[in-house]
């Protein structure tokens, strides 16, 4: 089980983004973390898959307490999360081919025997032909790199995904498959699923559980943007 | 929905066979656009939507006059009695672009100038586009943040200082500035939250009114339904069908198997994919694009379907229904 307990996260000091925020995910349970834009809910995606250090709290995943986050986290810890990001073109590297690309954290982790093989299965499951597994990101779609992004965050059979925002670029077509590939990952690894975004006709269809973010902070943090100002402030008058 | 006039005003927007393609290395060609036509109108706003990948910011690139250099384009698009395909980049510049043709963009935060403050750019817009006495700049440029009800107390503000849907507005207010008759956005909703997506939208519609036209450039299909009085559906860099949105969206629904696979895949509906991918757009079939993917598909598929009556297809939705 992936325990958050009581964290507090944010990017300057005394100003945190997150205060004392609970959340469990079980092994092989899918939930979906629903927030409108600026409330801090992709900070606390990245605090749970370790890529965000907190300013207070625990997270426990299988038992084991996390100390160290990013580079400093142990790499049995790291490995075992697999994220998929909103923007693939920021978190692809513009120089690597797609099929380097989805190997990247087998060769990180050393184990480049297994890349032909990995690569391969990969390919097929995220649905790209080899001729786009020969192209860099410049050459294909959004869609088409966010199915290498997934597949790339696969490679290492995660026992946790999170999905940070995963299909908000894409069309829906290809979010179906998107959320397809992952439920089948789900089902047949028993991997846990984070699922964090602001859709909820789209969360509440994916995921076996769905948690507002307003349930999470009990309506006291997340200090909301302009976004959340109510519409009417501005709107009239221009018409 | 728009009602028809009675007499049908000249379209703000004419696009008859508009096809681009672009040179790659080795004389192959991406054929990023293939025959596209359709008309716009004054007070209509018709969404282009497909998937990622089917051509459709290309055709926005295009009107614009902003393909990359090996671009090849055919056809013809006129906006009143220019024609945006062979019109020289002078004229683009200095008289469509802004004036005649206002840009939404697809990524506003990257739009915008990242160094200067968001009044700086709508000074900068509205003395280049109106050009009206040093004097009144300052105040012609909170009129048209007012206009896209873009706060006065963030006009000081640089872009990275700005939320999602501020920079949005922004941009926005950026492309009002020139009162031009056809608006176009592309993508205008990628990556917003659903109340900010139909937020964003509103305002497009309500910017529309009666005095311009709009082409919003989408996959988003229900910020579509939201707003468009017509659907085209754009399919590997073809328009393969065009309809009535009430239509499309309702109890008639599509009749391009694509677009009903397309709003099948909707997590409101069956959220199931369409098999497969769409083809690459240098190796299109000589047929159907879809006939791979296509559950209707026959060997007659194997030619190319007309586009007729609104669509381009041999086995139609309707007419298996009938």
């Amino acid at each position: 089980m992936l325990e958050l307990s009581a964290v507090t996260a944010g990017y300057e000091p005394r100003r945190p983004v997150l205060r004392d925020i609970d959340l469990d995910v079980e092994q092989g349970e899918s939930v979906g973390l629903l927030g409108p834009s600026g409330c801090g809910k992709s900070t606390l995606a990245r605090v749970a898959a370790l890529l965000h250090r907190p300013e207070s709290g625990h997270v426990v995943v299988d038992g084991e307490t996390v100390h160290d986050w990013r580079y400093r986290a142990p790499r049995e810890l790291r490995t075992a999360f697999g994220v998929v990001f909103q923007q693939p073109r920021l978190s692809a590297d513009p120089r690597l081919r797609l099929a380097a690309l989805i190997a990247e954290p087998l060769r990180a982790v050393g184990r480049t025997g297994e890349i032909p093989r990995r690569v391969e299965e990969l390919a097929a499951t995220v649905g790209l032909g080899a001729e786009l597994l020969a192209r860099r990101p410049h050459e294909v779609s959004d869609g088409q790199l966010q199915r290498a992004c997934l597949a790339r965050a696969l490679v290492l059979r995660p026992r946790y995904l999170v999905c940070d925002e995963m299909t908000a670029m894409l069309d829906a077509s290809t979010t179906a498959a998107l959320v397809a590939v992952v439920e089948d990952y789900r089902r047949e690894s028993g991997a846990g699923l984070l699922a964090v975004g602001h859709d909820r006709t789209l969360l509440e269809r994916w995921c076996g559980r769905t948690v507002h973010w307003s349930q999470l902070t009990g309506d006291r943090g997340g200090d909301r943007a302009q976004d959340l100002e109510p519409a009417g402030r501005t709107a009239p008058g221009t018409a | 929905m728009t009602p028809d006039a009675p007499a049908t005003p000249d379209p703000v927007l004419a696009v008859r066979g508009l096809s681009v393609r672009f040179r790659m290395r080795g004389d192959t060609f991406v054929r990023a656009v293939t025959d596209a036509s359709f008309d716009l109108r004054l007070g209509e706003c018709l969404a282009l939507v497909g998937e990622s990948g089917c051509g459709k910011s290309v055709l926005a690139s295009a009107l614009l006059g902003l393909l990359p250099g090996n671009a090849e384009t055919a056809g013809s698009a006129h906006l009143g009695d220019t024609d945006l395909m062979t019109a020289g980049e002078n004229v683009l510049a200095r008289s469509v672009r802004g004036r005649r043709i206002g840009l939404v963009p697809q990524s506003p935060a990257a739009h915008l100038t990242p160094v200067r403050t968001v009044r700086s750019q709508l000074e900068e817009t509205v003395r280049e586009l109106t050009g009206p006495p040093r004097a009144e700049v300052r105040a012609a440029a909170e009129r048209a943040a007012e206009r896209a009800a873009f706060p006065a107390d963030h006009l000081d503000r640089h872009p990275h200082e700005l939320s999602g849907g501020l920079a949005q507005r922004a941009a926005t207010a950026l492309a009002l500035i020139g009162d031009a008759p056809l608006l176009l956005a592309d993508e205008p909703t990628t990556g917003l939250d659903r109340d900010l997506v139909e937020r964003t939208v509103d305002e497009l519609k309500r910017h529309t009114g009666d005095s311009r036209a709009l082409l919003m450039i989408t996959h988003d299909l229900a910020a579509a339904e939201r707003i468009a009085d017509r659907v085209a559906v754009m399919y590997a860099g073809r328009i393969v069908e065009i309809a009535d949105a009430g239509d499309f969206f309702g109890a008639r629904g599509p009749r391009h198997p694509y677009a009903g696979r397309l709003l099948d895949a909707l997590p409101e509906r069956e959220f199931t994919p369409i098999p497969g991918m769409p083809p690459e757009l240098t190796a299109l079939p000589d047929g159907c694009a879809f006939a791979a993917r296509c559950t209707r598909a026959t060997e007659r598929c194997d030619r190319l379907p007309a586009f007729e009556n609104s669509v381009a297809c041999h086995h139609t939705l309707e007419v298996q229904r009938a």
